[in-house]
Formats: C-alpha cells, structure tokens, sequence
C-alpha cells in the first residue's frame, strides 16, 4: 500500500517537470522471458565493462548485452531522465544512489521487487534502503558503495607528531598543531565542490535530509546533526587551520602530492584517485575510521556508490534483471566488477572476498580490506530525496558564498533547506511540516 | 617620429591578444607531454617526459576507441560542412538574386533564426529525432547542423556582392538555363565566400558538445567532444583519466590546424574581396 502511495507521490513530479506532451514509456508487461535471443543494451561509466558484458554474452548466447560507456555523474543523470522520457532509455542504467529518487519519480526505472527481492540478503540494510527507500519496491541492485574513512599521511602524521584524530575535536586540535607547525601544510581541505562529501559526513553526525512519512515527503536538510557539521568545518576555515580548495582540482592534486594536505576524509573508493593524483604519496598512506562526534561512538556515512537499473521502459525486464542479478551477486560478476572495474563491492560476499591490498596501500595498509569492510558496517543509513540535483548545485552555490564572504556556514545549510523545499512545491510534491 | 607611439599601441594589443589565444593551446601541448606523475607536480609551464608514453596509452584505451571518435567527428563536421554549405549557397544565391513572393518573410525569419542559440533548440531536437525514430544514428547529429541561419545570411550578403546581376543577365541572354547559371556562373564566383561558411560550419560542429551528448547513446557514434567527456566525468568514485584527456585534447585540434593551413589562402581571398567589394 506504502508503495502505491509513494509512487502517486513522486510521480507527480514528472507532470511538473516535463511539461508538454511527454510520453511517458507504457511499463512493460514483459515479465516472461521471450523466446529466441535478446539484446539488451546498458549505459555505464565503469571501466571495462564491456569486458565484463563479454565474459556474460560469451556464457549467455540468450541475453546479448552491449555496454555503451557514458559520462558519469550529475549529467549522466540528467541524459538518462531525458532519454527515458523520450523512450529511449537503454535497457539497463547505472545509477548512482543519490540519483536513483529522481529515477523513479519520473517513473525511468522498473521495481523489479517480483524479479529481484530474492537477493537482498546479499547486502547490508543501509545499502538494500537506499535502493528500495525503505518501501516494499526494489527499484534497481546494489553495485558498489562509498563509505567512508579518514585517509592519513602516516610519515608526515609523525613528522608533526599527531596522531589519529578520534573524535572531530581531536580533528581540530590536530589541525591547529599542524598549521602552527608549517604554515603552508594544512591537516585536510573543506570543498564546496562536493556535496557528496559533506552529505556522507551529515550521515555520520545522523542527519536525515529527506524522509517519507505516509504519503508526503519531510525534508530536514537544516537538522541539528547537519548545523553540527556546517558549523564545524565553518569554525576551523575561519580559523584559517583548514584549507578551503575544492578536492579534485589540480591544486587538491598538488597539494596532495607534495605532502601540504595531511588527510583526507574520504570513501573506500579512494585508494584509485590517491594513485592516478597523488602518485608520489605511494606507500605512505594509511586509513583509519572517520573521527567521531562523541568519543566511543562508531559512525560512518557512505559518499558516492551506484546501483544497476533496470529502465522502465526495457521490453526484456526479465533478461535485463538477471544480467543485473549475475553482475552484482554472482561470485564470478563480482570479481570481474572488482578487478576490472576497479570498485568496492556492494554485495557483503563481495567485500568479503577482497584479499590483497591496493597496490598504493600495499606497504603502509596491508590490511586495507579489511579495515574497510569493518568500517563499512559503520555506515549509517540514508534516504535520497527526488531532486537531489537542486540540493547539490544549492550546496555549491551557497557554500562558495560562505566561503567568499566568510559568513557562517549554518546559513548555507538553511539555504539549502529552502532551495530544496521550495523545489520540491513547485514540482509538486506533498510535503510534511 | 610621432608615428612610432601610435604604431607601438597597437602592436601592444596584438602581441596581448596573440599571448591570450596561444597561452591555452600552449599549456595544453606543454600539459600533454607529461605523465601521469609529473602533471601535478611539475610547474605548470616546465614540460614533462611523456608525451609518447600519453599517445601510446590514448591509443591503447579500450582499443583504440579514440580513433573511432576522431572519425566520427571527422564525418559529422566534414559531412555537416559541406551540405551545410550547399545548401546556404543555393539558398543565400536564391534570397540574393531572384524575387518571388514570401522573400523577405523568408529573410526575417532566418534573421530572427540566428538569434535562438543553438542550444536551446538541442533538447527539442531530440525529442523530435526521438519522436521518429532517428536518434542515435549518424543522422541525429548531422540534419540538424545542416540548415544553419547564419550561414545562409553570409551566403546571401556574399552573393549580392560577388556575383553581378550583368553576368546573370548576360548569362541568360546566351540561353543558359537557371540551373546552369547557379552552378557554371554564380558557384564559382562564390567560392571563397563558401569556404568561409565551409570553416566556420567545421569548426562549429567539431566543437560542439551538446547535441551529440543528447542524442548518442551508443559510445561507438560519439565525436571527439563527448568521447573525452566521458573520460573526464568518470563519476565521483573513479579518477579522472587527465593525461589521456590533454592529450587527447591536443591530438583533437590537429586536424583543424592542419584544415586551417590549407584553407588559409581562400580564407584571405575572401577577406580582402569581401573588403573591396562589399
């Protein structure tokens, strides 16, 4: 019943979205296999996946599958949305978490709950939620996720003679050492760029910025855990103890490589950006659960991590599920997706199964995996709302500003509340108080 | 004497001018010789050791697709230049020459066509090449390049002027038919002027990210731009291919280099007639 409910809720959003007269795609009644072979074709960015649809097509002659490699991010998103809408979507979509809302308000992708309930066990609670939002729907499978961990210098970390933060206080104080010691060296960087980031640090602190509660929507962007985390890195940019260069520009990238950025509180995900930007830091790098808001918790959020759908409008939603299925839960799909799409499983066996250290790691970390999978289980969950687009660009938008005009960071967090909510009423959408 | 400062002003501004078109095209030659290690640890204008190791790399991702895609851009500015220009010196001759009814309706119309940026009309576009079937095909990205306002406005100012109304009147007078005036008398003399919109058009549709971007699904159809975006934008959990990117930037505008050094000596034709004729 909640998920009849939440289904008329967001769909209400493409009426407001799309304007004109958008055909929606017919869902697809195909939940019978067809005879005779199918070709599926699935929109990615991970590497080498047309490798892995090789190694499938060459074991499966029924279910031909053709990966066309895409853009990532926000704008894969965004071309998705518009190709389901003109009823080209592809038959499979990767998508990423914070994306996959947005996906099924525009009624994109398929619940294939008939199909794939049978996996969840495969995959934590927090991950299964984040693609189910909490109803009794599957809207696509688990691929890869993002939680995250505090990426440390461990040579320059006892050069300056501080030791791994365990609270965030302690985080701070080690800031300041740092600083004070070397001017030019800061102890890590607060981005504007990333929303991502900071959501998956909200998380830790048990923000919860969307939720659904019958049938509308309650958004809490400005809660308290959040205003916590806003005015915390706010306190120590203003200081002048952290730095404030976006992570992923050349500069992050230098400042990395020649040891003026200490740590990085990131996801599992890192060790490949560390080695393709910072190669000189090879060997030198440790990890470590992220610093805690009270001292003997053990929190994590996830940042990044995406899921297989399949699109709405798919005629072969029985094959595309089971491809899904055999890339995401099958042993011999998961080592593929890890050595050669190089990302963090999301299926616990997966995780499990992870032996030999990153090559980065491999003399400073060399039981990386297994850090990360104990890490992992710390990762608090979270719900993704339907226009988690407006709410990153509102993020970015308001924090340069605040970094700009050195005004408090707690406003940019009540910016985007409202952006977001006022969002949310124009498309439509019922929400709570 | 006194001419010396005022020639030294302008000189300034263009050696200024000079140093802001070449500085980006030099940082994108000096940045592609470096390997993966130096491009963010060597200074921003020393060049790096591995420019040949970035090439063979580039040529090796995910088996040479990067050829593909400077073929398709080939075919899609190539092809889309030369209809576009077909078709805006047929009709730029035609607005300039005959009078028949609707012309100037015509004229205003395709006026008020260049000021609606092409970006705008790129999400209507796909939804109509959705609508009958033709998205993601070749034909997606070239038709709609093809009619270009803005072309066929130059093409209608450069017919006024490089073909005389005598010449056509004589032409006529000697029998030939309407047809073969256009194509032994007026096209000739509008060579230049066609080489012109030839350049701009290529130039256009090589650069253009857009309307590929919307209307590719297929990664084995996409041009240049939108190939080497997917390179960049790898999603938040997997690290940019910088080094493939530069580089691959670089080898992207060797073709317009090289179309621009041949083409050079019509393109200058076509200044000058332009200034003494117009």
């Amino acid at each position: 019943m909640r998920t009849k409910r939440l289904a008329i809720a967001l769909a209400t959003m493409l009426a407001a979205g799309c304007g004109g007269a958008a055909e929606t795609p017919a869902a697809a009644p195909a939940t019978s296999a067809p005879a005779g072979p199918v070709s599926l074709t699935y929109w990615t960015w991970a590497p080498n996946m047309d490798k892995i649809a090789e190694v499938w097509n060459q074991a499966n002659p029924d279910i031909k599958v053709t990966v066309s490699k895409q853009a990532g991010g926000d704008d894969a998103a965004a071309k998705f949305l518009t190709a389901a809408k003109a009823g080209n979507a592809p038959d499979l979509v990767q998508a990423e978490y914070q994306h996959l809302p947005s996906f099924i308000a525009a009624d994109a992708v398929a619940d294939i709950a008939a199909e794939a309930a049978a996996v969840k066990p495969e995959f934590s609670a927090g991950l299964w939620g984040l693609v189910t939002l909490g109803t009794e729907s599957v809207y696509a499978i688990p691929q890869d996720s993002g939680p995250m961990m505090l990426y440390y210098r461990k040579d320059l970390f006892e050069k300056y003679g501080i030791g791994v933060p365990k609270t965030w206080d302690e985080y701070a104080e080690a800031a300041r050492t740092v600083h004070k010691a070397d001017p030019k060296v800061y102890l890590g960087s607060f981005s504007s760029k990333d929303p991502g980031w900071f959501a998956g640090l909200a998380q830790q602190a048990g923000a919860q910025w969307w939720s659904i509660s019958g049938d509308a929507w309650k958004v809490g962007i400005n809660d308290a855990a959040t205003t916590k985390v806003a005015d915390f890195w706010g306190g120590l940019v203003q200081e002048g103890v952290i730095d404030d260069m976006p992570y992923f520009t050349p500069e992050w990238n230098k400042a990395l490589n020649d040891g003026t950025q200490l740590s990085w509180p990131s996801a599992v995900w890192g060790p490949g950006v560390l080695e393709s930007n910072a190669p000189k830091g090879k060997g030198k790098w440790g990890i470590a659960p992220l610093p805690q808001w009270n001292a003997g918790e053990n929190f994590s959020g996830f940042w990044g991590g995406s899921s297989t759908a399949v699109s709405a409008g798919s005629k072969n939603r029985a094959a595309a599920v089971k491809f899904a299925t055999w890339l995401n839960t099958d042993p011999q799909g998961i080592d593929l997706l890890v050595k050669e799409a190089f990302v963090y499983p999301a299926s616990g066996k997966g995780q499990a199964a992870l032996g030999a250290p990153p090559a980065y790691f491999a003399e400073s970390q060399p039981d990386f995996w297994q850090q990360a999978a104990t890490i992992g289980t710390s990762a608090r969950g979270f719900t993704f709302g339907p226009n988690v687009g407006v709410t990153y660009n509102a993020y970015k938008d308001a924090f340069d500003k605040a970094l700009q005009d050195k005004s408090p960071f707690s406003a940019s967090v009540g910016t985007m509340q409202d952006t977001t909510v006022a969002d949310m009423q124009k498309s439509g959408f019922t929400l709570a108080q | 004497m006194n001419r010396r400062p005022v020639g030294a002003l302008p000189t300034g501004l263009l050696v200024l001018g000079a140093i802001y078109c070449l500085l980006p095209v030099s940082w994108v030659l000096i940045s592609a010789s470096k390997s993966p290690g130096e491009l963010f640890t060597l200074g921003t204008l020393t060049p790096g050791s591995g420019l040949l190791e970035n090439v063979r790399e580039l040529n090796a991702y995910r088996d040479g697709v990067f050829w593909r895609w400077m073929l398709n851009s080939v075919v899609y500015a190539g092809g889309g230049a030369l209809l576009s220009t077909l078709v805006s010196a047929v009709s730029g001759f035609a607005l300039a020459k005959y009078r028949f009814p609707g012309r100037n309706l015509i004229f205003n119309v395709l006026i008020g066509g260049i000021l609606v940026p092409s970006v705008v009309l790129a999400v209507p576009q796909y939804l109509l090449f959705s609508k009958i079937g033709m998205a993601d095909t070749y034909w997606a990205v070239l038709l709609p390049q093809i009619l270009h306002p803005y072309s066929i406005y130059l093409a209608r100012v450069y017919a006024s002027a490089a073909v005389p109304d005598s010449l056509l009147e004589a032409g006529r007078i000697d029998g030939a038919s309407e047809r073969r005036l256009l194509g032994r008398v007026a096209l000739p003399l509008m060579v230049p002027g066609m080489v012109t919109i030839f350049l701009f058009q290529f130039v256009a549709i090589w650069n253009n990210f857009l309307l590929p971007f919307l209307m590719l699904g297929d990664d084995g159809k996409f041009p240049l731009t939108v190939g080497l975006y997917s390179l960049l934008a790898a999603g938040a959990n997997q690290p940019s291919l910088y080094n493939l990117i530069i580089t691959g930037a670089l080898l992207s505008i060797i073709p317009l280099i090289a179309l621009f050094l041949t083409m050079q000596r019509y393109w200058r034709t076509d200044l000058s007639g332009g200034a003494l004729k117009g």
